[in-house]
């Protein structure tokens, strides 16, 4: 049943040379030749690897797969993703009624309206960091002056999480997602930030403001409907899942921006908010910063373009190659910031698409609406195929991007 | 065009408010789909369309053209 074959290919697989934008080639002639196929991990357990657009979106939004992480079969992602969310349970490790209950504490957070609220804050810290950018050596690695601290900004404004205490916050979600890291050592990251976010609930609790935290303090844990550590565990999420996702996508998007001028220069000269929105859309089709996948469990024999998929057997919906799909996207493999891309899984699909897709946008919107416009002569300060990139982390993404202006 | 939600469906993701803002909205307390006209004008067809088509939740189903 589960014969780990020498035949059966690793996954991940390498990225082309010379191609840090595209998916790996393989998993595109995967897509074309054998959609659905077996694929090796890490700890020598094999899955289901899904390719095509239309497979990965019939199968995130079927409810006979499943996200619970205890399955033995469950395809984890490394040792450090399997530590962390089989002992610490959060939504994303949830099935529906449960999941159900515990998202819905969370959506009227980040629906559209509230985040578009904050649209003018996310502003302030765009234009904020962008004046530190300016006002700091030339050249500079726009990674920590700029795609970092976004995001980074924030999540600690969306939260509550005071602004002395950012530096603080931002080493430690750095040590969770360590790339090939030690499971102990980001086991203790977390404990560390749960102490951290359990405190956090106390002071919000004795002083609510208008942010996440406050409100789950006083709607959640002083009914009694939460305890402190789930509040933890949830912030702890909202960091994970928010933080490296956005930064990266920020960082790369540029980086492929730069390799595109034009393009770039008809982002910058726009001034349209639906070109910006649209552009926003096409680099999140594009780099599917994500490049591990959506990882799933079947609960039920299933089949899936045409493959049999047992009870119990893992399986990778491979967002990456679904948005290079010629089926879904013409000329998939062109950036074209023009095209409408918007039914995109990069949030992925079904009842687990991102929670922080609207927040998402606005910062990626405000961020490339902005930095190009304020900052016209941006450019690489090193020829872009010096670029190194993070082949194993585990939201992909360029490393340092040194610019100039 | 005939527009039915299914808020049991819905994911609270927001992809049709920003498909369709005049056709959906999300509920203040809780995120999930409200319809807003469950008829709305054939100028709106094509957003609506599109709404439909991405909903992650599959909440969204249309009836006639
Ligand atoms: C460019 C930025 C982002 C990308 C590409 C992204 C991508 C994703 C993807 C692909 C999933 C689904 C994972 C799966 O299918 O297993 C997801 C889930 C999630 N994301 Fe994001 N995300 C981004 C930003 C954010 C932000 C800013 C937040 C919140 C602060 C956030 C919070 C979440 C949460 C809570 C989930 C779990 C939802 C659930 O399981 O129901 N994300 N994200
Ligand atoms: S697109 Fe679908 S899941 Fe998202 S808010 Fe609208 S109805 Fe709900």
């Amino acid at each position: 049943m589960t014969d780990a074959s020498s035949e059966t290919p690793m996954f991940p697989i390498a990225r082309a040379a010379g191609c840090p934008f595209d998916p790996p080639p393989e998993l595109s002639r995967n897509r074309e030749q054998a959609p659905v196929s077996r694929v090796r991990l890490w700890d020598g357990s094999t899955a289901w690897m899904v390719t095509r657009y239309a497979d990965v979106r019939a199968l995130l939004a079927d409810p006979r797969v499943s996200v619970d992480v205890a399955q033995p079969g469950f395809p984890h992602t490394n040792a450090v993703s399997k530590a962390r969310d089989t002992q610490m349970k959060t939504l994303m490790q949830m099935d529906a009624p449960e999941h159900i209950t515990n998202r819905r504490r969370l959506t009227a957070e980040f629906m559209v309206k509230r985040v578009e609220a904050l649209r003018p804050t996310i502003q302030q810290i765009v234009d904020d960091l962008i004046d530190d950018l300016l006002a700091g050596p030339n050249p500079v690695d726009l990674v920590e002056a700029f795609a970092l601290p976004v995001p980074s900004m924030v999540i600690c404004e969306l939260l509550g999480v005071p602004y002395t205490d950012r530096a603080y916050f931002q080493r430690v979600a750095g040590e969770l997602l360590m790339d090939q890291g030690d499971p102990a050592k980001a086991m203790a990251a977390s404990e560390e930030l749960h102490v951290y976010l359990e405190n956090l609930v106390e002071e919000r609790n004795a002083e609510p403001g208008d942010n996440v935290f406050s409100r789950l303090a006083v709607e959640q844990y002083r009914t009694g409907a939460m305890t402190r550590r789930e509040i933890a565990t949830l912030g702890q999420l909202l960091l994970v899942a928010g933080h490296d996702t956005t930064a990266n996508t920020i960082a790369l998007g540029t980086a492929l921006l730069l390799a595109h001028p034009e393009q770039l220069a008809a982002i910058r000269d726009s001034g349209d908010p639906a070109l910006v929105a649209r552009a926003v859309e096409e680099l999140l089709r594009y780099l599917t910063v994500t490049h591990t996948e959506s990882r799933r469990v079947a609960r039920e024999d299933l089949v899936v373009g045409g493959q049999l998929i047992r009870q119990g057997e893992g399986i990778i919906a491979v967002k990456s190659t679904a948005n290079r799909d010629p089926a879904a996207f013409s000329d998939p493999d062109t950036l074209d910031i023009h095209r409408g891309a918007r039914h995109h899984v990069a949030f992925g699909y079904g009842a687990h698409q991102c929670l922080g897709q609207p927040l998402a946008r606005v910062e990626l919107q405000v961020v490339f609406d902005t930095l190009f416009r304020r900052i016209p002569t941006l450019a690489p300060a090193v020829p872009l195929e010096e670029l190194t990139f993070k082949p194993n982390a585990v939201f992909y993404g360029v490393r340092d991007l040194p610019v100039t202006w | 065009m005939e527009v039915i939600v299914d808020q049991d469906a819905c994911a609270g993701s927001g992809q049709c408010v920003l498909s369709a803002p005049e056709v959906f909205d999300q509920r203040d307390t809780d995120g999930i789909v409200v319809l807003l006209n469950d008829n709305p004008d054939p100028r709106l067809h094509d957003d609506v369309h599109e709404a439909a088509r991405i909903c992650p939740g599959r909440a969204i189903t249309l009836i006639g053209p």
